[in-house]
């Protein structure tokens, strides 16, 4: 069996399989598994070029995604004027005086010579910066969140069309890729990893408790849609009647329609990314990165910057998940913090990436949409599978209970032992790197 | 007096319970820093492996409670502890088995051995939550205080008051007995040894005879035991709640990785950094400063440097900042 017939065969079988629940559940969870496959395959196309190109090791997936739901509201959503007014630009203020803190113990730091002088230089700057900033920053957030705090007390959005957040959200995710890459890189994979792992963490506190932002806990809901709602299309005569023409009602062949114009805006950016990449992995930079993944002594020795190199990788491959994030938050039409979970949001993206293949573009996008189907159909096998179990216990045993009401745990086991199987049987992922 | 009463608030509020959650974080980053030290790579796994052992000393403190076995006024989990132990054993030497061994002989990158462990995460997580639900559990029993608040105030008399929990007191007590313990093994017995010639360098230690399977075996049976203890611990302290303890992973790195990783000296210090740290920045300061300040300068506001959901940042802060001045920990930790 050749390469080509191996990859077509493998992206058959998950089709067939995402077809088949479409026959067996319903068109609408296919149509689900399917708009959420793209996204997944676009964030495992982010952490392949981090991972599989230059062998750096990002648990903070979550939080660039989180930064590209972020974008979402911050672009799409109407702005409010009187929060401006109030304090929304003595925030912004705030936040220059603390960045211009952070930069100017940064230059103290670098240019004074070593010593007290400098230390104290240094401490003093950060201490007096920090009251500036707070001094600044907590009235004007009181302002802003006391307005209209049950629909908004926020800053609101600029209300430009929502396709233009996913570039955003892609460039609001480099920008805390640079940040972070900037203090980690160059430091031990392991210590780049839990920094990547807190800095997740911390943008999502951030996210969920400055309400000023985008209303943290609070949520934003009803958010700016690319498509034509559903109560429209079936308010429309023309749409009702080519629907009655397919044999459809109204109301399912609306939701279909709108799932299925998802899927095609989300298959055009995936296509882009895809073509993008392909371009980059059999480029002179593609080759260049994959010597200092295999090599750093000896990349070094030839004369690459590999610290430059590692950080510019690693800002693409954050950005590409923040427009994968972007996408999700319009998607889902809101925007939830609580929702971000690093199981979900990090580490299922790490096992989409290990099966798939790393360092194979297609291979990740096939474990996109494989463990992402996984992931959602596991739990009514579950279901199935302990009802098969549990048929011959008594009616009211605890244990029959018990079991039944877990199988929405079934999952995690599930991505835990697909991931060793591959691990152990197929180190290389289902397709491998050439 | 008013002295007197801010070294009362600020240990009530500040170094009492930031010596008890230092002391569960040095159990943990301990786990952490001897598998770095031994194994060679950071187990993300073990935020899940303390959730596990804990779920067991739930599981039987409960049986114990059915039948009516209690501890006086100490927490029947302390009895229910050695079964924990050995539950958790058995999984992680089992795990050791079929997961990480093959990839020891294979003598693969430290990076697929990080892999693999989170794919045994995911797998401790599920067990964990299959068995005992994602719910809150509460299984501490017993006496609540030492000296509770009140009485505290009426033996001295002063406005504020000082309660220490018993469950303050036995982590301290027992991560006491459990680090004196540690460290009699390391330094004292032959396995101890040759425990840390391993670590220190490989080759020379096979050279010498040492067995590395029996090193490997006896460092995930110490693991176990500072892993259930530490989960044990925390979860009398505030609640058991399976993903509290993948959350966990966090502080506990950071504390292994502050120390130095690898160090187990390191990994104690760490720990109470982060503890310290974490619970000094989110405490809001007013009432302290209230006393000490004469009151024409008392602050207006809490006096909270950052709010308590900030608490990871407070640790990832830390950890950059030793990272940036001292890249291997305050005690010099191994760079694999």
């Amino acid at each position: 069996m050749n390469d080509m017939m191996k990859k077509t065969g493998l992206f058959a079988i998950v089709g067939l399989m995402i077809v088949l629940t479409g026959f067996m559940q319903s068109w609408n969870t296919a149509l689900q598994i399917l708009n959420m496959g793209l996204i997944s395959a676009i964030m495992a196309l982010g952490v392949n070029l981090q991972w599989g190109f230059a062998g750096l090791f990002n648990v903070g997936i979550m939080g660039f995604v989180a930064l590209g739901g972020l974008a979402t509201v911050l672009v799409s959503t109407d702005p409010i004027p009187e929060a401006w007014s109030a304090g929304g630009f003595r925030i912004l203020l705030a936040l220059v005086l603390g960045a211009a803190t952070v930069v100017a113990a940064v230059l103290a730091h670098t240019r004074m010579a070593p010593g007290k002088a400098r230390a104290l230089a240094v401490l003093a700057i950060l201490i007096a910066g920090f009251f500036l900033y707070r001094g600044v920053f907590d009235p004007a957030v009181g302002a802003v969140e006391a307005i209209n705090s049950a629909s908004a007390g926020n800053i609101g959005g600029l209300g430009l069309p929502v396709l233009l957040a996913w570039p955003v959200g892609g460039l609001l995710a480099a920008g805390g890729a640079w940040v972070i890459g900037k203090t980690a890189l160059g430091l031990r994979s392991d210590y780049l990893a839990i920094a990547t792992m807190g800095i997740a963490e911390i943008i999502i506190a951030v996210m969920k408790n400055e309400d000023w932002l985008a209303r943290g806990v609070k949520n934003v809901i009803g958010l700016p849609r690319p498509v034509p709602y559903e109560v429209d299309l079936q308010a429309s005569p023309a749409f009702v009647e080519r629907a009655a023409g397919l044999g459809l009602d109204a109301t399912t062949a609306s939701t279909l329609w709108v799932k299925l114009l998802y899927a095609a805006l989300f298959t055009v950016v995936l296509l882009i990314l895809l073509w993008m990449v392909q371009r980059a992995l059999h480029s002179p930079w593609g080759r260049m990165m994959r010597a200092i993944r295999d090599n750093e002594a000896a990349a070094e020795a030839m004369g690459k910057d590999v610290t430059r190199r590692h950080l510019q990788v690693f800002i693409l491959g954050s950005a590409i998940c923040g427009i994968a994030g972007a996408m999700m938050t319009t998607l889902d039409g809101q925007l939830t913090p609580g929702t971000y979970q690093p199981l979900r949001f990090t580490f299922l993206i790490w096992v989409m990436v290990i099966v798939g293949g790393s360092g194979n573009n297609i291979g990740s996008v096939l474990g996109g949409f494989l463990i992402w189907f996984l992931w959602v159909q596991v739990e009514p096998l579950g279901q199935w599978l302990m009802q098969l179990i549990t048929f011959g216990m008594a009616e009211d045993s605890a244990l029959k209970a018990h079991l039944l009401d877990s199988t929405a745990h079934m999952r995690l086991l599930t991505m835990g032992l697909v991931l060793l199987l591959v691990l152990r049987f197929s180190p290389r992922g289902l397709i491998p790197e050439k | 007096m008013d002295f007197l009463n801010a070294i009362v608030a600020l240990s009530n509020f500040v170094l009492i319970p930031a010596i008890a959650y230092g002391s569960q974080l040095a159990l943990g980053a301990l786990g952490v820093t001897l598998i770095y030290g031994i194994l060679r790579f950071s187990n993300f796994a073990h935020g899940d492996t303390m959730a596990f052992g804990t779920m067991v000393v739930v599981l039987f403190t409960w049986w114990f409670q059915s039948m009516g076995i209690t501890f006086g006024p100490l927490p029947t989990a302390l009895l229910a502890l050695p079964f924990g132990i050995i539950a958790c054993a058995l999984l992680i030497v089992g795990t050791d088995r079929v997961v990480y061994r093959f990839y020891r002989e294979q003598k693969a990158k430290p990076m697929i051995l990080v892999i693999a462990s989170m794919g045994v995460m995911f797998i401790m997580n599920g067990l964990v939550r299959f068995i005992i639900g994602p719910n809150d559990q509460r299984f501490a029993d017993g006496e609540r205080f030492i000296i509770s608040a009140r009485d505290f105030k009426e033996m001295t008399g002063l406005r504020e008051g000082l309660a220490i929990k018993t469950t303050q007191g036995i982590t301290v007590v027992v991560a006491v007995i459990a680090v004196a313990l540690l460290f009699w093994f390391l330094n004292r017995t032959r396995t101890g040894k040759s425990m840390r010639a391993y670590s220190d360098n490989e080759d020379l230690a096979l050279l010498s005879g040492i067995n590395p399977e029996r090193v490997v075996l006896y460092t995930w049976l110490i693991v176990a035991a500072l892993a259930t203890v530490a989960g044990t611990l925390y979860g009398l302290d505030k609640t058991f709640k399976p993903f509290t303890y993948f959350q966990l992973l966090l502080p506990i790195f950071a504390s292994a990785i502050v120390g130095g990783l690898g160090s187990p000296l390191g990994a104690i210090a760490g720990g109470f950094v982060i503890a310290f740290s974490e619970v000094t920045i989110t405490y809001a300061w007013k009432k302290v400063l209230g006393y000490l300040l004469p009151d024409s300068l008392a602050p207006d506001g809490l006096v909270q440097l950052l709010s308590t959901d900030y608490k990871f940042a407070v640790s990832f802060a830390i950890l950059v900042i030793v990272l940036l001045f001292k890249p291997t920990g305050l005690f010099k930790g191994k760079a694999v």
